[in-house]
């Protein structure tokens, strides 16, 4: 009974949804406010509806209503508390669940912050908000409904894959979903833009905070998932560049291009278009992303169940997003307007190199994720693009990216000196250049790919510093003024992220080119060597988990006779699957090396076979994109995103002129 | 309309397309390359028999099928009705019990029916790679050359004996023929000529 | 609607897990026996390509990763013919002749797959000339505004003095 009453609450949000999508529009074309005010009102009934909905579901894995079909077939008696409750969005149709709720956040957060915003805008933004909700909310309640029943309801369920009851599933999903349907909003905003007839800088004010706080989602949700795949798998991979990752990646490229982008639209009125576009285009790749994760249409590890019919209906969406967009920017983008003038060297002319840069990359991933899917629509053979093309095409692509990151904030908005570029950041190139040229040689091998993204990361990382420094000025001022004009969120938070960002590529370049693997065979007692550590195993024992037995390996890692850690990797049977065993690597982790041993089977005798790592600067990995994540949440706390004053001005001026570019309108 | 707008639109719609196409196709179905090639070579020993060799040689000579299999693959269990029939119905079945006990596959082939003429055990999969199997039942048709000329991934059914495999064991067998009259028509107006020649000379 | 569609659904899904399922799915590490090399060269050239090679059964792994029968076949071809003497392209050919293309991760440089290595070079010519487009053609707007005739009028009315 409950379970209908959450497929009611479902319907009934997706009644709002449409209602959402018409009122509001309704009254920005007839110019009725009460119309307008409808918006918050229904963004918040469907956060009610679907919060009653998703609550629903959670209570029936709680109580393992085995008669939910979707409960049976993602749950099980013996499956711990936290995983049945994680199990919510281990299937299709409950991530779908959880996707919508999320967009309902979204929704009811922009009815709440946007109290600045004018009114026109914001029903516009709402009603835009509301069809994107009405297209995957009636994908649910049509094709993917999580509340069917199944007649007579099953004994037992058939718990969710084990290599999911983990806690790298109780972050992942719902960080990377935040982000995903962020984007939603940013292309809301765009075409509240567009429908308005206005893209101006205090536009682009509005929309930054959402699009920066979208993409902090993305990034963390993908470093999640990067994370757990590296711990989890048993073999230290990190990255697949797998069809789904990819897919996730596509949209984070975008949103970090818009993010840039944008700063320019509101410092200067520029990059209209490219903001524009932008923002469509990272909503539409994350349809796309959907698409390619629960179609079918392309093979992958992390694909749900697919099915040609539910495939049908996202691309109907997709195809609605796209040309629906192109529709409105055909119609209304000749009233958008340019931006100020700047010259050829220039802070806007390197933004527009990043942007460029990005959207090439974005490209570059995208062809190679669908290509084997073209030749194989047009005959043209079967073949497969996998790690060794996307490694190869994707690092050029980034290095002139990463030389663009120091140089950007030294250079002058509008016009800038060569020259004087130069004599600021020199000291800061040289010292690059001897890292780059040293830091390999403490590791190994000098390889030239290493040493290049070595300085382009010491780069990022001096011309940083320098550029903190030059703010904090000289000693004319008491510290404490000082201080606060440095510690400026927007400004530090670039500052962090950029650094984030520049230990990732350290962390990357050093993993690639010195990490060890070795296969070894080990009894009991036996010690063996690689890359510097000593690793004995010291016995083999049997442990019981929750809904799992496994056989334990205890390791003792030393390095030089000083011990180091004891891992205890473990080869786990399954209660609901004991034939396929699975992998639980265990590993030490500190500031400059992670060593990870996985238990492979019993060879003959008492014999266990290993695969031992050593991977160098990995912490770096991940403590680099928590300060990417950090960098940017910083940012998008700015005060002046707040600031009343800041809205009043704002509102009073947006009501008389048409924005900050130069006197004369040039239609584009 | 502006180009500005054409490109993006011909852009979009292509992808659209090919997203629509791809959804009706199977992504895991792998044509084989081995197609029109010549039956890879093997030695493997004989099911029944661990002292008697088999090579390639032993499956080819006529038109026949090869069928990959293995008492721990079930969908194999239920292509074997078929496989019954087509056996009695004089196409002969040759096979591979790929990565597979002897006894369990002897087993399975006393307590059922056996449809295959001939068997090579191939427990650790070597022939299976040079064959190019990768999933089991998998089904190939040879010619009498022994040129594969068939390969199905996965059981067969009904439909497809009577679409595919039936119709192409026909025109094999036609070819066989006609290749075999033509080589004793060849031989007798050799045999012919050689006694005239023979007549000429004496 | 919905419901007279499960059921055959769920046996097509159901059958093509049954049939895949031993060669495939399971998840524990392929570790086996570790394998010994005569030269570095050798393990080099094995290591490189069990990542290279892409299993046939699973849903995306390279063969290293995989813990599939087929995989752990593959994998042990590959060694053979590594200690055989036989280069890196020998055998990727001796696989791709037997499964086709579709067993390279690294997509070969053919005919059908020219656009495919082409295309990041291609991107980044476009995107490079679009750049010096907007920076070159904003410079051109910046520095030459026209005149109309009747404000060139003014301007020369202004300048002498009327």
């Amino acid at each position: 009974m409950v379970a209908e009453l959450g497929n009611f609450a479902l319907i009934l949000a997706l009644c709002l949804a449409v209602v959402q999508s018409v009122l509001p529009l309704l009254g920005t074309y007839f110019d009725n406010a009460r119309l307008m005010r409808t918006g918050r009102f229904l963004a918040t009934g469907q956060f009610v509806f679907l919060s009653l909905s998703l609550a629903v579901l959670i209570w029936a894995f709680v109580v393992s209503d085995f008669s939910v079909r979707y409960v049976a077939s993602h749950s099980s008696l013996s499956q711990p508390a936290i995983y049945k409750v994680t199990a919510v969005w281990g299937g299709h149709e409950g991530s779908l669940l959880l996707w919508v709720w999320l967009l309902a956040v979204w929704g009811v957060a922009v009815a709440i912050f946007s109290r600045s915003l004018p009114r026109e805008m914001l029903a516009r933004v709402l009603a835009v908000l509301g069809m994107v909700s009405v297209g995957f909310l009636a994908f649910t309640v049509f094709t993917s409904n999580p509340f069917e029943r199944i007649v007579p309801g099953a004994m037992d369920g058939r718990g969710m894959n084990p290599l999911l009851q983990d806690p790298g599933m109780i972050l992942h999903p719902p960080l990377l979903y935040m982000g995903y349907v962020g984007t939603a909003v940013v292309f809301a905003f765009a075409i509240a833009a567009l429908l308005g007839g206005r893209l101006d800088a205090a536009w682009a004010r509005w929309s930054r905070p959402w699009t920066t706080v979208a993409w902090v989602f993305l990034t963390l949700g993908i470093a999640v998932g990067s994370w757990w795949a590296y711990y989890e798998l048993g073999w230290g991979g990190w990255w697949f560049w797998d069809p789904v990752e990819n897919a996730s990646f596509l949209p984070w490229l975008t949103a970090t291009a818009l993010i840039h982008s944008l700063a320019v639209t509101e410092k200067r009125g520029g990059f209209k278009v490219w903001t524009l576009m932008l923002a469509i285009l990272t909503f539409a790749l994350t349809v796309l992303g959907a698409f390619i994760v629960r179609s079918g249409v392309i093979t992958s590890v992390h694909a749900f169940a697919t099915d040609p019919e539910r495939g049908v209906f996202i691309l109907g969406m997709l195809a609605l997003t796209l040309l629906g967009s192109l529709t409105v920017y055909a119609w209304r983008a000749p009233k958008v307007g340019l931006g100020g003038s700047f010259a050829w060297y220039s802070r806007e002319s390197l933004m527009m190199a990043n942007n460029v840069l990005l959207t090439v990359a974005c490209a570059a991933v995208f062809i190679g994720t669908l290509y084997p899917l073209a030749l194989d629509a047009f005959g043209l053979g079967k073949i497969s693009v996998g790690p060794p093309y996307f490694d190869t095409v994707f690092a050029p692509l980034m290095l002139p990216l990463l030389f663009l990151i120091g140089l950007g904030p030294a250079v002058m908005w509008k016009q800038a000196n060569p020259s004087d570029t130069f004599r600021q950041l020199r000291w800061a190139l040289l010292v690059s250049v001897i890292a780059g040229g040293v830091w390999p040689l403490t590791m190994g091998a000098w390889q030239p790919m290493t040493a290049l993204s070595l300085m382009l990361a010491s780069w990022i990382i001096l011309t940083a510093l320098l550029d903190i420094h030059k703010r904090l000025g000289s000693g004319r001022q008491p510290l404490s003024i000082r201080l606060r004009k440095v510690m400026r969120p927007s400004f530090m938070g670039m500052h962090l992220a950029h650094m984030g960002l520049a230990l990732i590529v350290v962390a990357i370049a050093m993993v690639n080119t010195y990490e060890v693997e070795r296969d070894v065979r080990m009894e009991p007692g036996q010690t063996t060597s690689a890359a510097g550590f000593d690793f004995t195993l010291q016995r083999m024992e049997t442990v019981r988990g929750p809904n799992w037995d496994a056989d334990q390996a205890v390791v003792d890692v030393s390095r030089d006779g000083r011990p180091v850690a004891t891992l205890l990797p473990q080869r786990r049977y399954y209660d609901t699957q004991p034939g396929n065993p699975m992998n639980q690597a265990s590993l030490n982790r500190s500031a400059t090396r992670d060593v990870y041993v996985s238990l492979g089977e019993r060879l003959v005798g008492d014999a266990w076979s290993f695969r031992l790592y050593y991977k160098p600067y990995m912490f770096w990995m991940w403590s680099g994109a928590i300060l990417l994540a950090l960098g940017g949440l910083l940012a998008a706390s700015d005060r002046r995103y707040r600031l009343a004053s800041n809205r009043a001005v704002d509102t009073r001026r947006s009501a008389g002129t048409q924005g900050s570019g130069p006197a004369r309108e040039v239609a584009t | 309309m502006n180009l500005r707008l054409l490109i993006p639109l011909v852009a979009v719609s292509a992808l659209l397309g090919l997203l629509f196409l791809g959804l009706g196709m199977n992504s895991r179905d792998l044509p084989s390359p081995l197609v029109g090639q010549p039956a890879p070579a093997f030695q493997l020993e004989a099911l029944e028999d661990p002292g008697r060799m088999l090579t390639e040689q032993d499956f080819i000579g006529e038109v026949a099928l090869v069928n990959v299999w293995a008492t721990w693959c079930s969908t194999c269990r239920s292509e074997k009705p078929l496989l019954m029939e087509l056996a009695r119905g004089g196409i002969p079945i040759h096979a591979f019990n790929y990565r597979d006990e002897r006894d369990a596959a002897l087993r399975y082939l006393n307590v059922s029916d056996n449809p295959y003429q001939t068997i090579a055990y191939d427990p650790r999969g070597d022939a299976g790679i040079d064959w190019g199997v990768y999933a089991t039942p998998e089904t190939y048709v040879l010619d009498a050359e022994g040129i594969i000329r068939y390969k199905r991934i996965g059981p067969l059914s009904r439909q497809l004996l009577l679409d595919e495999v039936l119709p192409l064991v026909e025109k094999l067998r036609a070819e066989q023929n006609r290749m075999e009259q033509n080589s004793t028509e060849q031989a007798r107006v050799e045999g012919a000529s050689r006694e005239q020649r023979r007549v000429a000379q004496s | 609607m919905k419901r007279r569609l499960i059921v055959p659904l769920m046996g097509i899904s159901l059958l093509l897990v049954a049939w895949l399922l031993p060669a495939g799915l399971a998840m524990a590490l392929a570790i086996g026996e570790p394998i010994a090399f005569e030269t570095e060269a050798q393990q080099r050239q094995y290591q490189t390509l069990v990542r290279e090679l892409r299993c046939t059964v699973c849903q995306s792994e390279t063969i290293h990763e995989s813990n599939a029968e087929l995989a752990a076949d593959m994998r042990r071809r590959v060694y053979d013919m590594t200690l055989a003497g036989h280069d890196a392209d020998a055998i990727v050919d001796f696989m791709v002749q037997r499964y086709g293309d579709y067993v390279r991760y690294r997509p070969p440089l053919q005919a059908n797959t020219a656009l495919l290595w082409a295309s990041p070079f291609l991107l980044l010519l476009v995107g490079t000339l679009a750049w010096w487009r907007m920076i070159v053609g904003r410079k051109r707007m910046v520095q030459r505004p026209e005149f109309t005739e009747q404000e060139r009028e003014t301007l020369q009315r202004l300048r002498s003095g009327e």
